[in-house]
């Protein structure tokens, strides 16, 4: 049997996180009633001139750098022509032949190597309106307010070997965007959007096979589950000597297939000619230094330095920067009390729990989730320290986390509002351990027997008498002697 | 050279309507546009800087700073049709 390399491209189209649009003043927020958020500018009306966005340059250059790509230092905006309800214009304004950045690379973990994943080009375009198609009115009816929001879309080259490695690509992409806060990569949301080329070949071979496009992906799961469908549909097809036709597929979620979109072939002529309404747009060296000094440590380089100065495991740190304010924030908490592991340990266990659990889709900002109220170091800090003193037990310190963020106390607070301090006096502490003794013979009775370890189904019994408030190793300590010396 | 299925199909892409006498005559006006676009490439442009744009402008920008919008009534005024505050046009598939 003949062995099969799969070849993939990735295109992304990512939404800039800018007040307003690409072109036009209007604003770019999300959800808002259908063409409320419209001018002359963006509805395309004749006689309008679009200008250019300052920070959208900003931002496209922020992630050409990022990538790691050359920043073409003349920038031209051209017409891409074609007809769709959705493109008041018919055209759109994209960039054809000078994107705005080329020729780059993302270091990309999958499985236990390292790849280096080339990016063709990263280019500026005005995004399109939506369309709700409605059959029982037998009309389709569109809303302008997303035209015109400014799309950065990255192209990358066909350098990914596995439905796997896209995925991988495609997480550490988006990581890569949100350190950098120019999109909040919202897949749902669709500020974040993919569409795939996948092609096989016979294993050894140089040229590149017949591809599909791969369109409608809605989730990462989505874009590779579609592309193992898509891979063994057209092992298949070469297996059984049938010819794989060069077209665009559709990605249906509830089916899990793909299915072909037979498009009219004119669909590509788009006819692209230089933007005559925006002039030219000279980037020049010192505009690039000055925004590489605004890059954040990037995400990758923040994992090697973590690993490196905290001692902490590869596993740790992955979670940690997955999230650029949580792991500034641990960074603020290291500063408060110096113990990184057991920071660690009360970040990715109890207060990632909090916020997932109160998450609704906030992705780039969880720190200051909806619903929760973010503590901060010195208040985080605190807690901790609590813990470790002695004063209230690990089990409280978790509940006391809870409040924290539901009400925005201070551990402080809310230890002595519920009276939660760990109970260590012995005389406090006599009453419980002489019932726990008393209500438990058989068990008394083992230990006394030399079965030692059954102290500590004692003790949990006492913590539970005392909702957990008494210290663990006091209790231990009392019931031993208790037993032991009777 | 330029055939009247080029003119048509261009007529077609622009969504121009194009009868058979005009596309025949369109494409020998093209093909004339076309000759002269021959003759212009045979210049020496040697000492000519590259130019894509005409105006001697660059870097117009604008600030990412909120302006009115037109609003629901005021954008959807200018549709022929509208409905639930949007333009409605005949249905599309995909
Ligand atoms: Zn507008």
């Amino acid at each position: 049997m003949k062995q099969y390399e799969t070849v993939i491209g990735l295109e992304v189209h990512l939404q800039l996180s800018t007040q307003t649009k690409i072109f036009c003043g209007c604003s770019t927020e999300f959800g808002k009633d259908p063409n409320s958020q419209t001018c002359p500018i963006c509805l395309g009306l004749p006689g309008t001139l679009p200008v250019l966005n300052k920070k959208v340059l900003e931002s496209a250059i922020k992630i050409g750098l990022a990538l790691n790509c050359k920043i073409n230092s003349l920038v031209k905006f051209d017409r891409k022509n074609y007809y769709y309800p959705d493109l008041p214009k018919a055209y759109q304004i994209s960039q054809y032949d000078f994107p705005i950045a080329h020729t780059g690379y993302l270091n990309v973990k999958t499985g236990d190597e390292t790849k280096k994943l080339g990016i063709t080009r990263a280019h500026m375009e005005e995004d399109a309106g939506k369309l709700i198609h409605d059959p029982a009115i037998k009309s389709s009816l569109v809303d302008y307010n997303r035209t015109g929001t400014p799309l950065v879309e990255i192209v990358s080259e066909p350098d990914m070997r596995s439905p796997q490695e896209a995925y991988d690509y495609l997480t550490t992409l988006k990581l890569h965007m949100q350190y950098l806060d120019v999109s909040d990569c919202d897949m749902e949301k669709g500020s974040l959007r993919c569409d795939a080329n996948v092609s096989i070949r016979e294993e050894g071979q140089t040229k590149l096979g017949t591809k599909a496009e791969l369109k409608n992906l809605n989730s990462f799961k989505a874009v590779k589950s579609a592309l193992e469908f898509e891979v063994a549909r057209q092992i298949k097809l070469a297996e059984s000597g049938e010819r794989i036709v060069q077209e665009t597929r559709l990605w249906d979620e509830s089916k899990q297939i793909t299915i072909s979109m037979r498009s009219k072939e004119e669909a590509h002529d788009y006819r692209y000619f230089p933007e005559p309404d925006l002039v030219p747009f000279m980037v020049e060296k010192e505009d690039i230094k000055n925004v590489r000094t605004t890059l954040p440590e990037s995400p990758s380089k923040k994992q090697d330095r973590f690993i490196k100065n905290y001692k902490l495991s590869t596993y740790d740190v992955d979670v940690l920067v997955q999230d650029r304010k949580i792991s500034d924030f641990f960074e603020e908490c290291v500063k408060e009390y110096n113990q990184p592991k057991k920071i660690c340990n009360w970040i990715i266990g109890p207060l990632l729990q909090e916020i997932n659990s109160n998450e609704k889709g906030i992705s780039n900002d969880r720190l200051s989730g909806i619903n929760l109220v973010a503590p901060t170091a010195k208040t985080f800090t605190d807690l901790i320290i609590k813990v470790e003193d002695g004063t209230i037990s690990n089990l409280v310190g978790k509940s006391v986390l809870t409040s924290m963020l539901d009400r925005g106390k201070t551990s402080a607070e809310i230890i002595k509002e519920q009276n939660l301090a760990q109970v260590s006096d012995e005389g406090a502490l006599e009453e419980i351990v002489a019932t726990v003794i008393a209500e438990n013979s058989k068990i008394v009775e083992q230990i006394k027997s030399g079965k030692e370890s059954a102290i500590g189904f004692l003790v949990g019994q006492s913590m539970k008498k005392t909702q957990g408030k008494a210290n663990p190793k006091k209790i231990g300590e009392m019931i031993k002697r208790r037993i032991l010396n009777d | 050279m330029i055939s009247k299925k080029d003119v048509q199909y261009i007529s077609h892409l622009s969504r121009i309507y194009t009868d058979d006498h005009e596309a025949e005559a369109l494409a020998k006006n093209l093909e004339g546009i076309l000759t002269y676009i021959e003759k212009l490439k045979k210049l020496d442009i040697k000492n000519v800087k590259p130019t894509s744009h005409v105006l001697p402008l660059k870097n117009v920008f604008r600030d990412d700073i909120l302006k009115e919008s037109l609003g629901q009534k005021n954008a959807t005024k200018i549709a022929v049709k509208s409905e639930k505050g949007s333009f409605k046009v005949p249905q599309v598939i995909e």
